[in-house]
């Protein structure tokens, strides 16, 4: 590799007595510095969140070794809040102190605060804040003890809040390795489960690799510039032409692709479903915003920043990258069961969307992905947390069958999780759409068929969401159905014979028999076989659904088809709301027995929505549900009034961009 | 365009919009409290609707006759570094779009109530309220944007939780239909603006402003389909019209009312505001395609609708054939037409929404709504049986019903500059009176069966609810000129700055057809 150095071949060749007298005095500050090794000023201030966040985790799990009995769990949760609040508390004044004073760069230009590393820093205290009231529940229920979940979560969360303000490539491996080690223990944290372990294997081994690559990529960009500091990097390449620059693109595209793994985009994201699936649930929340944002954070300064000259060069990848990934994310979360691969693929979508203002290139393209980490940290904890609260004991309940009804059993959550998904899926008055509408503003810059394609994709992605949401609010069917009568999911079936006498439920004739009164005049008569279109209508949300009713009960046989001839009209429908609510849940019915044999010869796990329904609603923790409210508030309320923080990504601009 | 009008100390159209919304959340807290009877909860939302009522009725009183601009304008800065602004207005064209929706949901909340979770349904209802009353009078592209978007999602739960037997495969389609629509439409809105950005360095979405944006001439033409993209699906228009039979037929009876009569209109109200003030080249030079699609949307849905035998599938295909008109006057560009465009989809939002909600009590009573089923009833229920023959002749558009007044404007208007298209059009006016007269008869007349015999007629409270669609709908057929003199003074400004614009000019015949014309009904309607 030759380098056109503009002072190559510069100045003449001094004397002889000059060299030697420079040589001595080289050679007596050589030693002296073997006395005392030159440290680079450190200003403390410039690292305090990460110092905050890191001293609480390794104070946790000092206090956690000393003390005789195991640390409870809750003192751990609050000893954790507690940091995380102060982290925040910190990264706040940095931020009012970036935004009065202008950035700097500090340890030897290895750290920089701007807007940009103080919005990352504010972002991971909020979702460490965050995850610590969600697996508080989570840890009791699993009756776990010790501190040593929140320690390695704060631990984690420092990596991620180092990756948001290094300003050198080496300080960004360490970002990431100090994140990705934390989280490679925390996947494999329900060691109950195999899938778990199998998690974390998968994820350690993919991570390894990556980080591999990366360091890789490090090396042969430090071969090509002389330097890994990220402004020297673009200082180098804005004065320097070079002829020949094979080693720094190589270094470069490994570079892309060490990110590209850690923030899931394709063909990078193989490790993604599995391991968000096999984690326990709020560690798969955390990994999702706080991995993510590290991760962004690093490629959005490296890229943008650094690599600014090369932007003809990067670009493109980008762009199929983002392409892929968009499509890609929302078209496999279709065909998904479980709820949680489900958002694993959802989140795979968002990464797509995130990459928008990356391949931009612009401030408007920086604060816009800013924008939408934003957004998205908020929504993807809470749906998570809401996972985690529906998993019930053994973290285990996420096929997408077992959330059906849930708006009867527990209306609230359900409408929390309703508003969380429909933001996730863009919809207005959310910050989840102020969020695409900016990334495509910043991409429409240069590229309006990547943002149709953005869009498009986020119209698939609606579609996943609303099932989830609108099988939430279809109630469960009723337990023993008339026997061997299956309503057949794709028969068209004309309005007037909606009301198939044959597909009438006995325990609804019981009941119309019961308490049948006529209709009010004045409401419009939906007295149509509930049962029967629900359970047809479920089989078209879940149209590949092995959902084998096993009928049984009372209502075998109990009434003779011809009976009902002439018309549904005998049927009345039940007098009160009351009773027909009772009637759909199934509670004044025969045992239940709904076997909903979900993933048959699938990955092996077997659900029985009885079982699930049995139990009653899931127990919501306090903590968890402050957790949750706290996400869909701010989803929400700055959906509503999208000035505060359009603003403040909008200043989150970094510090050596140009 | 001028944005004129007097200005009001009340923020009438804000509070217009957050009134229904407010009611929403209200009716979502109350629902869970106990002591209260759902017909009790019910009542607050038919309290909220007409409360929006009577601001609408107050907005339209105080409505100047005299400009063609925006009015009511309010404009707040919203999303400070984005250049969104909560910025109200509303014209001549949106006037009526907003009285037709306030006058329409109180009579779906009274009329069209649901048996079970009654909270809920008055909940959505009252917020898909809001988010229509709030897309008509949005003058800011991204706030139009996300009203637009918020229709979907009550309309979605409404259809999916309360429609009939293929309820979710409706919800799913008309919702990933429309949301595939609008996907276009904001990636257009986005470009428009940054467009506008580059040439003037200012990052705003507001109409006015952004109508003096230059495009590139295909450009143009792009964002005219992206925009028209979204609004044909919504409206529906023909190639696009796929969901709306199953949405309207599996909706519960209030959903179709509302689907078909208040939602079916944004995407022609966004025509008219959007397509053709952005884009007034496009919009003349892709006209032919356009009406082209309208004359075939007439002509298939016609015949279409003959061959259904639902009678919600009936009015379904039906309303497509009308939006097609619509879609006819607005493409003929002259005042005419496109008077007569804003007019129909009026009178079309009344007729529509009360023969769904005819269907909807006859279903009610016989548990079909199938013609075969159907026989004889005029002789158990001989008032149903007359409302809906008042309905259906104005569909038809017999003279001296509301139907009749606007067709005539738009085929006369567009007979003046696409003599053709008018004439293949006109067909589809007979097409309907033999489709609906047939089902008329069929259902109405002859011998009453043994199932059909017991038919109840129409209660008091029926009558009182369908009543004012019933008293509208006569008296614009007879009387339309208070409607014409708020919508003449925008539909000419619009006429003239499309003339501006692409340096055309329509038929001087047709800028003194619409006093012409009312006069010629006047004449008509007293012979």
């Amino acid at each position: 590799m030759s380098i056109a150095h503009p002072l190559a071949g510069r100045g003449s060749t001094p004397s002889r007595a000059v060299l030697l007298a420079h040589a001595v005095a080289a050679h007596r500050t050589r030693a002296a510095d073997v006395a005392r090794i030159a440290t680079p000023h450190i200003r403390y201030e410039a690292i305090l969140p990460e110092i905050v966040m890191l001293g609480g985790a390794v104070l946790l799990l000092a206090v956690g070794a000393l003390v005789e009995r195991q640390l409870r769990v809750r003192v751990a949760t609050f000893g954790t809040l507690a940091v995380s609040a102060g982290a925040l508390g910190v990264s706040l004044w940095q931020w009012a102190d970036v935004t009065s004073h202008g950035g700097f760069s500090a340890v030897d230009h290895a750290v920089v605060v701007d807007g940009f590393s103080a919005l990352v820093n504010i972002l991971v205290s909020c979702a460490m804040f965050l995850t610590a009231l969600v697996a508080d529940g989570y840890l009791r229920r699993e009756r776990v003890e010790g501190a040593e979940f929140h320690v390695l979560a704060m631990v984690s969360a420092s990596g991620a809040m180092i990756m948001g303000s290094a300003n050198d490539l080496i300080v960004i491996f360490l970002g990431l390795e100090i994140l990705s080690i934390a989280l490679y223990v925390l996947a494999a944290f329900n060691h109950r489960r195999a899938a778990s372990g199998e998690a974390a294997l998968k994820y350690f081994i993919m991570g390894s690799f990556s980080s591999a690559v990366f360091v890789y990529g490090i090396a042969l960009v430090y071969g090509a510039t002389g330097t890994s500091n990220l402004a020297q990097i673009a200082g180098f390449l804005s004065t320097h032409v070079l002829t020949s620059d094979g080693l720094l693109l190589a270094g470069m595209t490994l570079l892309m692709v060490g990110f590209a793994f850690k923030v899931a985009a394709v063909p990078f994201h193989m490790w993604t479903p599995d391991v968000y699936q096999g984690s326990p649930s709020p560690v798969t929340g955390f990994m999702a915003a706080v991995a993510k944002v590290g991760a962004f954070a690093a490629f959005l300064r490296v890229f943008v920043s650094s690599f600014e000259q090369l932007r003809v060069d990067w670009q493109p990848i980008i762009y199929g990258i983002a392409v892929a990934t968009l499509l890609l994310g929302a078209g496999l979360a279709v065909v998904q069961r479980d709820v949680k691969r489900m958002l694993a693929y959802s989140s795979i979508n968002h990464a797509g969307f995130i990459l928008l203002g990356l391949q931009a290139a612009t401030a408007r393209g920086v604060s816009a992905s800013l924008y939408y980490l934003f957004a998205y940290t908020f929504m993807v904890i809470g749906s998570f947390a809401v996972v985690t609260v529906l998993g019930r004991r053994g973290d285990a309940a996420h096929d997408i069958a077992s959330y059906r009804g849930l708006a009867r059993r527990q209306p609230l959550l359900a409408l929390m999780f309703a508003v969380l998904l429909l933001a996730q899926a863009g919809a207005p008055f959310t910050t989840g759409l102020w969020a695409k509408l900016q990334v495509i503003l910043a991409s429409v810059d240069h590229s309006v068929p990547l943002a149709v394609i953005a869009m498009l994709s986020a119209a698939i992605a609606v579609f996943f969401y609303l099932r989830v949401a609108v099988l939430m609010y279809t109630p469960v069917p009723l337990a023993g159905a008339t026997p061997g009568v299956e309503v057949p999911a794709e028969e068209p079936v004309p309005l007037g014979k909606s009301v198939a006498p044959r597909a009438l439920a006995a325990a609804e004739l019981a009941v119309a028999g019961a308490g049948g009164t006529r209709a009010r005049p004045l409401w419009t008569g939906d007295e149509r076989n509930i049962v029967a279109i629900d359970r047809m209508n479920a089989g078209l949300l879940l149209d590949d659904d092995p959902m084998t009713l096993a009928l049984e009960g009372a209502g075998e046989g109990a009434v003779p088809q011809g009976a009902l001839g002439e018309g549904a009209q005998a049927v009345s429908p039940p007098s009160s709301d009351a009773e027909r609510e009772r009637m759909l849940v199934g509670e004044s019915g025969p045992p239940r027995s709904l076997a909903f044999d979900t993933l048959a010869g699938g990955r092996g796990e077997t659900l029985d929505v009885a079982n699930v329904l049995a139990t009653g609603p899931a127990r919501v923790p306090p903590l968890s549900a402050v957790a949750i409210g706290l996400c869909v508030a701010v989803t929400v309320v700055l959906g509503f009034w999208p000035g505060p923080l359009t603003a403040f990504a909008h200043h989150a601009t970094l510090l050596f961009q140009r | 365009m001028v944005t004129a009008g007097a200005t009001h100390a009340f923020p009438f159209l804000t509070v217009l919009v957050l009134l229904p919304a407010g009611g929403a959340l209200a009716v979502a807290l109350l629902g869970s409290v106990r002591t209260l009877s759902r017909v009790a909860i019910e009542w607050v939302g038919i309290a909220v609707s007409l409360a929006t009522l009577g601001l609408a009725i107050a907005i339209a009183a105080l409505f100047a006759t005299t400009t063609g601009g925006f009015q009511f304008v309010t404009d707040h800065s919203w999303a400070t570094g984005l250049g969104v602004h909560w910025n109200l207005g509303v014209d001549g064209i949106s006037l009526f779009l907003v009285l037709l929706a306030a006058v329409l949901f109180p009579i779906v909340l009274a009329g069209a109530r649901t048996r079970t979770d009654a909270v809920s349904f008055v909940a959505w209802m009252l917020l898909l309220e809001s988010a229509c009353l709030g897309s008509f009078v949005s003058i800011d592209l991204i706030l139009f944007f996300f009203f637009f978007e918020l229709t979907l999602i009550p309309s979605y739960f409404i259809i999916a939780g309360w429609g009939y037997t293929r309820r979710a495969y409706a919800a799913i389609k008309f919702f990933v239909y429309t949301f595939l629509g609008s996907a276009f439409l904001l990636v257009g809105i986005l470009v428009v603006a940054f467009v506008h950005e580059h040439q003037t360095g200012v990052l705003t979405f507001s109409l006015p402003a952004l109508e003096h944006t230059h495009f590139s001439s295909a450009g143009d033409i792009l964002l005219f389909l992206a925009f028209t993209a979204a609004f044909a699906v919504k409206a529906p228009l023909f190639p696009f019209h796929t969901w709306s039979p199953d949405a309207y037929a599996e909706a519960p009876t209030g959903g179709s009312m509302v689907l078909s009569a208040v939602l079916a209109k944004l995407g022609t109200y966004g025509i008219f505001q959007f397509d053709l003030r952005l884009f007034p080249q496009a919009s003349v030079d892709l006209a032919p395609l356009l009406l082209t699609l309208a004359v075939i949307g007439i002509l298939y849905g016609a015949i279409v609708a003959c061959a259904q035998r639902d009678l919600k599938r009936i009015i379904a295909y039906s309303s497509l054939a009308q939006m097609g008109f619509v879609a006819l006057g607005i493409f003929a560009f002259t005042t005419e037409g496109l008077t007569g465009g804003v007019l129909l989809m009026l009178n079309h939002g009344l007729i529509t929404a009360a023969l769904f909600l005819l269907v909807g009590w006859i279903y009610e009573r016989r548990q079909t709504s199938q013609v075969s089923e159907l026989r004889g009833l005029q002789a158990p229920a001989p008032v149903l049986a007359g409302v809906f023959t008042v309905a259906m002749l104005a569909s038809i558009g017999l003279p001296g019903l509301n139907g009749f007044v606007s067709e005539f404007l738009v085929l006369s208007g567009t007979f003046l500059t696409h003599r053709w298209w008018a004439v293949v059009a006109t067909a589809g006016v007979i097409l309907a009176a033999v489709y609906l007269l047939w089902a008329y008869q069929q259902v109405f007349h002859g011998k009453v069966d043994l199932a059909n015999s017991t038919t109840r007629d129409l209660s008091w409270a029926e009558r009182v609810v369908i009543a004012p669609l019933i008293v509208v709908i006569v008296f614009l057929g007879i009387y339309p000129k208070p409607v014409l003199d708020r919508i003449t003074p925008t539909v000419n400004s619009l006429v003239a700055q499309v003339d501006a614009a692409t340096h055309t000019h329509q038929p001087a015949v047709a800028r003194r057809g619409v006093a012409g014309t009312s006069a010629a009904l006047a004449k008509k309607a007293s012979t």
